[in-house]
């Protein structure tokens, strides 16, 4: 990963979310580095979801949220590409992979047909996730695993600054996660962009974050795994020990 | 419309389609039931059967309303009491503050009762209002109707994209810069004119089959979004022209003929969609 400019990176400074009299997020700050796989982890209700709403600007948020380039200045556009923890939608729906893509890569309605440029876009897209021959498939006839690559292929298109993922590893058997995994940690080396994700697995997390964040309304610790982990307030929010529990279990 | 006669008379020479009235009716039923149906495809796709069928009851409490304040036209007082009514229910399901049957519930019983306390006072609570009656559409109404049919085609060429991603997860189409809210309140709006327009014709009980039917069966047998839209239209049509043509020789409700035929070809797509099982 070492060709890609690391210094690129968002910068998030005392970012705050209050919703009603309650605090969501207190003064969050942290780097989320360009070719660099960022996670957070955090017990249910610590924020996480809130801090990725925040960073999609779909809640208002005090503090700033700032992209800045390898020369320290702001660019003043983020691109996020967001690839949700599950779809809760009508699995009956008549609609097919390539639909769904389709409405998203161009402007012409989907029910007049898809074009041919189009129509390569969304396979080749698809393709760049390992899921080539999956266009014609519906919706809602894909598995766990597949479904998240369809996201996945979403969100990589058009090239986002930030890779959000939240959770993408739940409800996928141990060798669609697997897979997942492998395909997102190669985008991390060939392809510019930050990837935040949110993440259960704490094996995982040891094997390949290059940055953790351990968030409970506001950042407890961050730096490298082994520093995270071995840091009190890791043990104060998962118990003592909880590494080395979660990952007897996997 | 001298032109138009004669065409029909050529294309379809059957007996029905030689009297000027059921010609009229064949083209109102030619431009209504593809711009209906098209609206329930999304309808469908985004649960929302009961929410239209609420929204037809609205219109009783609109033709109420505009007999009281004096308004000349029905329609004109259908229309802004419906697109009242629709951005209220929009706003108050998305402020989140009670489930959607339920807000549905309320406006629709309250329209129906406030209808009701207007209209019981005149003699404007006719059968029409109620069944419909699309052997009585003169030419100037199927100018609305071809209005409508294009009002819905432009909509559905500007924002289809953004509804069927709003419809399968609107936090996901909200990350892709999608206005979820806006888009859902247009396509609300959109059924409401659609829903007064065509509520003289087909009447406040059938107007939510010609909404709902013809894009259900044709959910059953599609595949795609393509596939949707184009045999719930060619569904909504068959029925509506056979349902027409039955009436003339039956002597029975011109709406109560079509949602019947409509119901008839639900029911085949349904056995179609479990033999393919």
């Amino acid at each position: 990963m070492s060709h890609h400019c690391e210094l690129c990176h968002i910068d998030l400074d005392r970012v705050s979310v209050r919703r009603g009299g309650s605090v969501l997020l207190q003064d969050v700050s942290m780097h989320i580095h360009c070719g660099q796989l960022t996670v957070l982890i955090g017990q249910n209700g610590a924020g996480k979801t809130t801090l990725i709403k925040a960073l999609l600007g779909q809640i208002p948020h005090t503090g700033v949220i700032r992209h800045i380039d390898g020369r320290g200045l702001d660019i003043p556009h983020l691109r996020t590409g967001y690839v949700p923890q599950h779809l809760d939608f009508d699995r009956e729906m008549p609609l097919t992979v390539r639909d769904f893509m389709a409405a998203s890569f161009s402007r012409r309605p989907v029910w007049t047909g898809i074009g041919k440029k189009t129509r390569e876009a969304v396979d080749n897209a698809l393709a760049s996730v390992e899921i080539g021959g999956l266009g014609d498939r519906p919706l809602g006839r894909c598995s766990g695993g597949e479904l998240q690559r369809v996201l996945l292929a979403l969100a990589l298109n058009p090239a986002p600054d930030l890779l959000v993922l939240d959770e993408p590893v739940s409800g996928i058997d141990r060798n669609g996660m697997k897979m997942f995994l492998e395909t997102l940690l190669h985008m991390r080396e060939t392809r510019h962009m930050a990837i935040l994700l949110v993440s259960h697995d704490l094996r995982f997390v040891r094997e390949y974050a290059d940055h953790v964040v351990l968030l409970d309304k506001s950042v407890l610790a961050q730096g490298r795994a082994d520093e995270v982990f071995s840091s009190p307030e890791f043990d104060a929010i998962f118990g003592t020990g909880a590494a080395e529990e979660k990952e007897a279990e996997l | 419309m001298e032109a138009i006669y004669s065409i029909v008379k050529t294309i379809l020479p059957l007996e029905a389609y030689q009297y000027h009235f059921m010609i009229r009716a064949l083209l109102a039923v030619i431009l209504l039931t593809p711009a209906l149906g098209l609206l329930g495809t999304m309808a469908v796709n985004h649960q929302m059967a009961f929410f239209s069928d609420g929204l037809g009851h609205s219109a009783m409490l609109g033709i109420g309303l505009g007999m009281v304040l004096g308004l000349k036209s029905d329609l004109v007082a259908m229309l802004i009491f419906g697109v009242i009514w629709a951005v209220l229910i929009c706003v108050i399901k998305q402020s989140g503050s009670a489930t959607t049957d339920t807000i549905i519930s309320v406006f629709s019983s309250t329209s129906i009762a406030g209808g009701l306390l207007l209209l019981s006072r005149s003699d404007k609570l006719s059968k029409s209002l109620l069944l419909g009656d699309i052997l009585a559409v003169m030419p100037e109404d199927l100018l609305y109707l071809l209005g409508l049919l294009i009002g819905v085609i432009v909509l559905w060429i500007v924002l289809y994209n953004s509804l069927l991603m709003t419809s399968v997860d609107p936090f996901l189409a909200r990350s892709r810069g999608i206005k979820t809210r806006l888009i859902e309140c247009a396509f609300v709006v959109m059924v409401a004119v659609a829903v007064m327009i065509s509520i003289h014709w087909v009447g406040m009980m059938l107007i939510n089959a010609l909404l709902i039917l013809p894009a259900a069966a044709g959910r059953n047998i599609a595949r795609t979004s393509r596939q949707h839209a184009v045999f719930t239209v060619l569904i909504a049509l068959f029925s509506g022209i056979a349902g027409l043509t039955v009436t003339f020789y039956l002597d029975a409700s011109a709406g109560a003929s079509i949602v019947l035929v409509s119901a008839l070809i639900y029911a085949l797509s349904l056995v179609i969609r479990t033999a393919r099982k």
